[in-house]
């Protein structure tokens, strides 16, 4: 499946012959990896038990698993993004979508005749992923055949979308009890976390529709040269569309992990800037912004880091309040470290350095 | 300075000390060597051409030398300091001024902030849109262009645009202008402008750098030229002292004899097939082309000449339904089709190579191998991949029938070479195995070798019935291979003569003579 994911992004301009060492430093992936193991070493430091792994009840538990476990809203929606942002696009309403899913699945548990039944679960959630494609299409349409900028048409539905959220729920925090639905955040199948099982299914799914079929390399086309992809026949406006009502619905499924996860919907708080984390784990994963190339395992690891991150920040005391702080520093770190331009300016004083040397000896 | 007069260099008269000097320059990608201790040098007031087959490392070496690249080993010599920019805004600032191979201005940018992006005139601390215009306009009616300055950039067609770039680069005071092909979609007219000016350069004492695959156009304006090949130089000439024929051989190590086989072989007489394969009537669409007629028979060549905006592309848009026709239609074997996308032409077989290339048909991050298969594998649907065996065999077919390098498939198409890349469009379109091919500019920056290959191949094609209409604005290219040939002008059709004794010079006087009495003409 490996060689399914991990089909890396386009090599820099100027590639430095390839050794096996420099074909590791330039692995695009190096870096966040690098950096999700760091923050693990700092938390081990800090909290010499953190990695400790427990089984009960035949499930495990422990900070690894919670961060895998919380991980999963993220990189589902992150997910929906890496292909919107293939196509030179970007969603910024994933976050009211997620809160119109978990809006629309927890007011019908509640509404519903018998509301611990795992049937009336399955049906809120199904329609309320229903729900997420009428948004889906709704985002498309306004991209691919009115043409709007995509960063303007999701905007409309970003803002307007936690006001039909709150329609939904009538403005009050729904809290559905329903131990079905409960499971898909705190679950467990096979002793790994639902939530991240969801996830993960949703990754492979996506990685053997794209890259088994053409359809990644139509999607890529796309959105490195729109023009030229048209011209050659390749149904742009369709991929185009279609992608925003992926995003839209694992976005949609998000929601539903969250809600699940506090058994409640506050549709104003609910996936509140998660369209940004999943932008940034695209980022880091090695998606450019303008589009192309797009690596599903980046966004994985992305999605990865983001959590090991979240969890790391209390358990080395890091006051809540520099939270963001903390946050946009290693990030802007990751992303210099990843840049072609800053690799090239640190190359350029290695070799400098080396050919000062030769002369000396 | 010690004489070491080296193989393949040219006596310098004593007074001029060359402006550029480069030294055994190698770069090298990945595995590709691109340039193998090439030396060049510009003196100044000379015109200096630069020469060599499509991959052979000619824009290679001038992004070295302006920065673009960093040089693996090798010295730069400017004005005698050696120098190595860091950046083309250095090689700039320090007087090398450059139009690359393509045009890298910004679309939507007006043509005016395109030609001084960088050194606006300003007042107040603001731009001053009334001097930049001005000035503008001044350059460009100076090189004779009518052209509005204050238009987008991005709504001319790439000939417009790259006389933009060009009018942009000898605007400065330069003491070295480097033009990377920059006539290869220009009409001849235009390009004539363009040697006045680059005669004018040359008496100002400027450095010119001039690279084309056209040798009379070489013969004509250059002094001195270097010739490289395989990303290694051969040698340094003068051009009045090397025939033509010795420097074909020069370029590609070997004499070059398909050129007159065309010629011979290929009977210019209508092919005797009656069945139409497409069919416009009236079709026109307000602003870009009045109504137009048009027949293409099965296994016929139909070539249009017209010049720079008399809408040949517009034309050939239109067919292909990359554009949408608001009066007249189209029949497809003598069915009335509505062609509202690019996606129901290539259904109905009809292809289409755009005169764009950078914006209309390299998808520069992808493959050679996905770049070539992108038409085929839209028309079978994204459910349906092109197997890997037979993937790899169209490949490889066509990497070896158009002669394209490098010959890894999986290379990035945006690394190769410009001709190497218009080589994988064409196969592109091959691939999909067209009834109607449309060709604009399917030559263009195609170097002479690969030229006759590519239209001894589309003779053969419609000897086997394909049926194709080719656009050039090298009208001896349209008369080569074409049987009947369309005159536009003014954007309509003007004329439609058998090509029968038919010269460049009747074509011309025919462009030409309608202007005087185009009410006289009706369609031939
Ligand atoms: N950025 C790059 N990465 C890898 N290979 C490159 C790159 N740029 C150029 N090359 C390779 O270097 C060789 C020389 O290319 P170059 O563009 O200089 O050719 P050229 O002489 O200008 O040809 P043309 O007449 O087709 O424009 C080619 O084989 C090309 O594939
Ligand atoms: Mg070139």
């Amino acid at each position: 499946m490996t060689d399914t994911l991990d089909r890396a992004p386009a090599p820099e301009e100027q590639a430095p012959r390839p050794g096996p060492v420099s074909r590791l430093l330039g692995h695009q992936l190096l870096w966040p990896v690098v950096a999700i193991v760091v923050m693990l070493v700092i938390d081990v430091i800090a909290v010499p038990s953190f990695l400790d792994l427990r089984v009960q009840d035949g499930h495990l538990y422990g900070n690894p698993v919670d961060i895998v476990r919380n991980s999963a809203p993220v990189m589902l929606v992150a997910l929906g993004m890496t292909l919107v942002i293939a196509t030179r696009g970007i969603d910024l309403s994933v976050g009211a979508v997620a809160a119109i899913a978990a809006a629309v699945a927890c007011t019908r548990i509640v509404e519903s005749a018998d509301e611990g039944a795992a049937s009336a679960a399955i049906l809120a959630c199904t329609t309320a992923l229903a729900a997420c494609v009428l948004l889906g299409v709704w985002n498309g349409f306004l991209v691919s055949v009115v043409g709007i900028q995509p960063i303007i048409a999701t905007l409309v539905l970003m803002v307007a979308g936690r006001g039909l959220a709150m329609l939904v729920t009538d403005g009050q925090i729904t809290t559905p009890s329903n131990d079905a639905f409960s499971g898909l955040a705190t679950g467990f199948v096979l002793g790994l976390p639902i939530a991240f099982l969801i996830a993960l299914g949703m990754v492979v799914l996506t990685a053997v529709l794209t890259r088994r079929t053409a359809l990644g390399m139509l999607i890529e086309a796309v959105g490195i040269n729109p023009d030229a992809s048209r011209l050659a026949g390749v149904r742009a406006r369709t991929i185009t569309w279609t992608v925003y009502v992926f995003a839209a619905v694992c976005a949609g499924m998000a929601g539903l992990i969250i809600a699940a996860n506090t058994n409640s919907v506050n549709a104003n708080s609910l996936g509140l800037w998660i369209e940004l984390d999943a932008i940034l784990a695209v980022v880091i994963g090695g998606t450019a912004l303008t589009g192309g190339r797009f690596s599903l395992a980046g966004t994985v690891v992305g999605a990865l880091l983001i959590s090991t991150l979240v969890r790391t920040i209390p358990s080395i005391g890091i006051p809540s309040e520099a939270n963001y702080l903390f946050k946009a520093f290693v990030v802007i770190l990751v992303c210099l470290l990843q840049s072609p331009r800053a690799r090239a300016a640190l190359r350029v004083r290695g070799r400098r350095a080396a050919s000062s040397k030769a002369v000396a000896a | 300075m010690t004489h070491t007069q080296e193989r393949g260099v040219t006596e310098l008269p004593n007074d001029r000390r060359p402006v550029v000097e480069m030294r055994d320059v190698s770069i090298a990608f990945g595995n590709v060597q691109a340039l193998d201790r090439v030396s060049m040098r510009l003196l100044p007031g000379e015109i200096h051409a630069l020469m060599g087959e499509n991959g052979a490392g000619k824009s290679t070496l001038i992004k070295a030398l302006t920065g673009v690249y960093s040089i693996d080993t090798g010295r730069i010599v400017v004005g005698g300091e050696e120098h190595e920019f860091a950046t083309p805004a250095a090689a700039q600032a320090a007087g090398i001024s450059t139009v690359y191979q393509e045009v890298n201005l910004v679309p939507n940018l007006t043509v005016a902030e395109n030609m001084l992006l960088g050194r606006e005139p300003r007042r107040f601390g603001g731009i001053n849109m009334g001097a930049m215009n001005r000035r503008a306009r001044a350059t460009l009616e100076r090189l004779g262009l009518d052209i509005n300055p204050g238009s987008l950039l991005g709504h001319h067609p790439i000939a417009v645009q790259q006389l933009v770039a060009i009018a942009r680069a000898v605007d400065v005071d330069a003491r070295v202008v480097i033009l990377d092909e920059p006539t290869s979609s220009l009409d001849a007219e235009e390009v004539q402008k363009l040697f006045d000016v680059m005669r004018r350069l040359r008496e100002h004492g400027v450095a010119v750098l001039f690279v084309s695959h056209f040798l009379d156009q070489v013969y004509e304006i250059a002094d001195r030229m270097t010739i490289l090949r395989n990303g290694r130089l051969v040698e340094e000439r003068m051009v009045a002292e090397t025939s033509q024929l010795e420097l074909v051989r020069l370029m590609i190590g070997r004499e070059l004899e398909v050129l007159d086989r065309l010629d011979r072989d290929h009977g210019r007489a209508a092919p005797n097939s009656a069945t139409p394969v497409l069919t416009a009537v009236g079709l026109g669409r307000k602003g870009s082309l009045e109504a137009t007629d048009l027949t293409l028979f099965e296994g016929e060549v139909v070539g249009i000449a017209g010049l720079l905006g008399s809408g040949r592309t517009e034309l050939a848009r239109l067919l292909f339904g990359a554009d949408t026709a608001d009066h007249g239609g189209l029949e497809v074997r003598s069915t009335r089709r509505r062609l509202r996308s690019p996606r129901h032409a290539i259904d109905r077989k009809i292809a289409f190579s755009s005169e764009d290339r950078k914006a209309e048909g390299v998808i520069g991050d992808l493959t050679v191998a996905d770049n070539m298969l992108l038409a085929l594998q839209a028309s079978r649907g994204w459910l349906r991949p092109i197997p890997s065996a037979t993937r790899a065999k169209l490949v490889r077919e066509y990497i070896q029938a158009l002669d394209i390098r490098p010959t890894d498939p999986n290379a990035l198409m945006r690394n190769l070479s410009g001709g190497n890349q218009q080589k994988v469009l064409l196969a592109r379109w091959l691939i999909t195995e067209p009834d109607v091919l449309i060709l604009d500019e399917p030559t263009r920056g195609i170097d002479i070798g690969a030229k006759a290959q590519i239209q001894t191949m589309v003779a053969d094609l419609a000897a086997k019935g394909m049926s194709v209409l080719f656009i050039s604005a090298e009208l001896e290219e349209v008369l080569r291979l074409s049987h009947r040939v369309v005159v536009m002008r003014d954007r309509r059709k003007i004329r439609e003569l058998a090509n029968e004794d038919v010269s460049v010079g009747d074509l011309l006087e025919i462009i030409a003579g309608e202007t005087r009495q185009t009410e006289l003409e009706g369609p031939a």
